[in-house]
């Protein structure tokens, strides 16, 4: 098996000749990027989500209604007058109260999307350091950190956010408290797992071999390979939050009037189901679930593309 | 080689504490003895290989002597400097006098840095006033040095393979152009044709360089080529260590015996005619190592002393030593 020699001079000439043109390398990024627009779901997804938040942002320049006016003589009988009309510039038409829909529905997609990026960012923020410190530190700080973290999982959050927003008086400022104190800590718990798997791989002990500061091996080493998951868990985090929100506004606890968000208006189209007012519940719902739909496709698409198998 | 002593180690102990999961905080831990007073010099430009069973303590060693881990008595000097208890500043000016290179080549490179960036960290901790053009030329030289071609810098750990990943770790190692390199099982994730080729890639290199270094296998047959001499490790405790050519010929410790006969022989008749002694029980739990000789429970010429008496490593004459009441 020793017969085989190294030849030196051959990579060596080999090399003056090649040595102008640096090759470059597709690093798991660029990898990733491509398995990614390659998934047409994702993709689609992706530009559904795009228009739902331009939607947010300029819907509103589309349309010479605000969502304040009350017009009063479509109150008595919004069943008639109330339709969704091109002709009238209401596209959704009116909303339960006589305002246009159109522009409650902007203000709700406002709302529930600031309510899932906010709580979200809030919960991947606290998660990746509370996580990352407890894998990385180790040892009892390690299982101190984790035992409260089991402890405060056990507490049913449903529960304990319903009773906050009733406590301390129904506002979006108390929502995001209440959702940001739960949603923290499965994105901790993941973070320190993988943090951990990280810790024990050879790279890590290669630079810790060459004196490498521990600090810089967090920066260089661990989190640049925490954040595909992080990047993963935080797609599907937002339509969680969005779903929490509108669970608790739905409920009547969460969001308050004058705003709106899409829970908000679906229960207010709900009530008016039976009266052949359906218009009131389709256009909320419609964007709440393409919405919710859009960002789990995002999500599973990020999941395939920054699938770890190749490390 | 020259007759100038580079590292010392000294009745080197390694404990572990060991509690069983999930057990109170208030019980005692047991003291997993990984390393149990080892003790060897290494010369410069020497080759020292370590070999011994998986959990003998080979890593661990190897990891201590580096001060990866703590250690629970005795002493290291490298280049007449202690090394056991310095703090991390002092120790970190020492790293770059002494690299590692690992067993799994593709997870010893971080997979979100091109192989440049890899080769360059070494150089960016212990030169930072090196300038971008300097720093490249240098990774640029030793990645020709190893036998890849230097415009690939720009490329990832996954595009190469795992020889070519092995040369990329050899080649981080001496980028800092250090005196010892301690090798961790290098070749044993490779294919055989590639085991050569790395081996062969770590001679030349020792011989334009004159860097020591220290093998460690887990078979006999690998370091044989490379040593100059080798130190047999069981339950973390030296059993013999000798020049690798005496230790071949004339293997003094059962175990060593044991391990040379496991060795497959090239030839068929000479392999069946080979008196076959195998070592049929499994290692001893370190947790619970056999009294005396921890080689005791499966050694072939055991006696009643080998139980009471622990052997120590004796000179038997030529740099030959061993840990052997009998022998
Ligand atoms: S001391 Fe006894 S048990 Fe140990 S190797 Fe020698 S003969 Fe075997």
């Amino acid at each position: 098996m020793t017969n085989i020699s190294l030849n030196p001079q051959q990579p060596k000439t080999a090399a003056m000749a090649e040595r102008m043109a640096e090759v470059s390398g597709r690093s798991l990024w660029a990898d990733a990027r491509t398995r990614f627009l390659r998934n047409k779901a994702a993709m689609v997804s992706l530009v559904v989500l795009i228009l739902v938040a331009l939607f947010a942002f300029f819907g509103q320049y589309l349309t010479p209604w605000d969502n304040e006016t009350i017009d009063w003589n479509v109150l008595g009988n919004t069943k008639e007058l109330g339709r969704p009309s091109l002709a009238n510039g209401h596209y959704f038409g009116f909303g339960e109260s006589g305002r246009d829909l159109y522009s409650r529905v902007v203000q709700g997609t406002q709302i529930s999307l600031m309510v899932g990026v906010v709580g979200a960012a809030i919960a991947v923020i606290v998660g990746t350091i509370y996580g990352a410190v407890a894998g990385f530190v180790g040892g009892r700080v390690d299982s101190a950190m984790m035992r409260f973290v089991d402890i405060a999982m056990s507490i049913p959050y449903m529960f304990v956010l319903i009773l906050l927003l009733v406590v301390f008086g129904r506002s979006i400022v108390m929502l995001f408290v209440g959702i940001g104190l739960t949603a923290w800590l499965d994105m901790s718990r993941i973070v320190r797992g993988q943090t951990l798997s990280i810790k024990n791989k050879e790279y890590i002990e290669a630079a810790v071999a060459t004196g490498v500061p521990t600090f810089t091996i967090i920066r260089r080493h661990i989190v640049p390979n925490l954040l595909g998951v992080v990047a993963v868990y935080a797609t599907l985090l937002v339509p969680s939050m969005i779903l929490t929100e509108s669970f608790i506004s739905f409920l009547g606890l969460g969001v308050q009037e004058p705003l709106t968000s899409w829970g908000a208006l679906i229960s207010e189209g709900v009530k008016t189901m039976n009266y052949g007012m359906l218009w009131q519940l389709f256009f909320p719902l419609t964007f709440f679930v393409i919405t919710i739909f859009a960002f789990f496709f995002i999500g599973d698409g990020l999941r395939d593309a920054l699938d770890p198998k190749d490390r | 080689m020259s007759d100038e002593t580079i590292l010392k180690v000294d009745d080197l102990k390694v404990w572990f504490d060991v509690k069983k999961q999930g057990a109170m905080p208030w019980v005692k831990a047991r003291k997993l003895k990984a390393i149990d007073g080892v003790s060897f010099e290494l010369k410069a430009g020497e080759t020292l290989g370590i070999v011994g069973e998986s959990g003998c303590g080979k890593s661990t060693l190897a990891r201590a002597v580096m001060q990866m881990l703590p250690v629970e008595a005795g002493s290291v000097v490298w280049l007449g400097a202690e090394l056991v208890g310095l703090d991390t500043r002092h120790m970190r000016s020492h790293r770059k006098e002494m690299q590692m290179i690992f067993q799994d080549p593709l997870a010893s490179l971080n997979p979100r840095m091109t192989i440049g960036q890899i080769i360059a960290e070494p150089l960016k901790t212990h030169f930072p006033s090196l300038s971008g053009d300097e720093m490249k030329k240098r990774v640029q030289d030793v990645l020709d040095t190893v036998g890849i071609l230097p415009n690939l810098v720009n490329r990832y750990p996954h595009e190469f393979s795992g020889g070519q990943c092995q040369r990329i770790g050899i080649a981080r190692a001496l980028v800092v152009d250090p005196q010892l390199i301690i090798c961790d099982e290098p070749v044993s994730a490779l294919d055989v044709s590639i085991q050569a080729q790395v081996i062969n890639l770590l001679m030349d290199l020792q011989k334009e360089t004159g860097v020591a270094l220290i093998f460690i296998a887990h078979d006999l047959s690998v370091v044989k080529h490379i040593s100059d001499r080798v130190m047999v490790l069981y339950l973390g405790n030296v059993m013999e260590i000798a020049p690798a050519r005496a230790l071949y010929a004339k293997p003094m410790h059962p175990y060593t015996e044991a391990l040379i006969a496991a060795v497959p022989i090239p030839d068929p008749k000479r392999e069946k005619a080979k008196q076959i002694m195998l070592l049929d029980q499994d290692l001893p739990s370190p947790l619970d190592p056999p009294s005396g000789c921890v080689f005791r429970t499966r050694c072939p010429i055991a006696e009643r002393r080998c139980a009471e008496e622990k052997p120590l490593l004796r000179d038997t004459g030529e740099d030959h030593k061993v840990a052997c009441h009998l022998r």
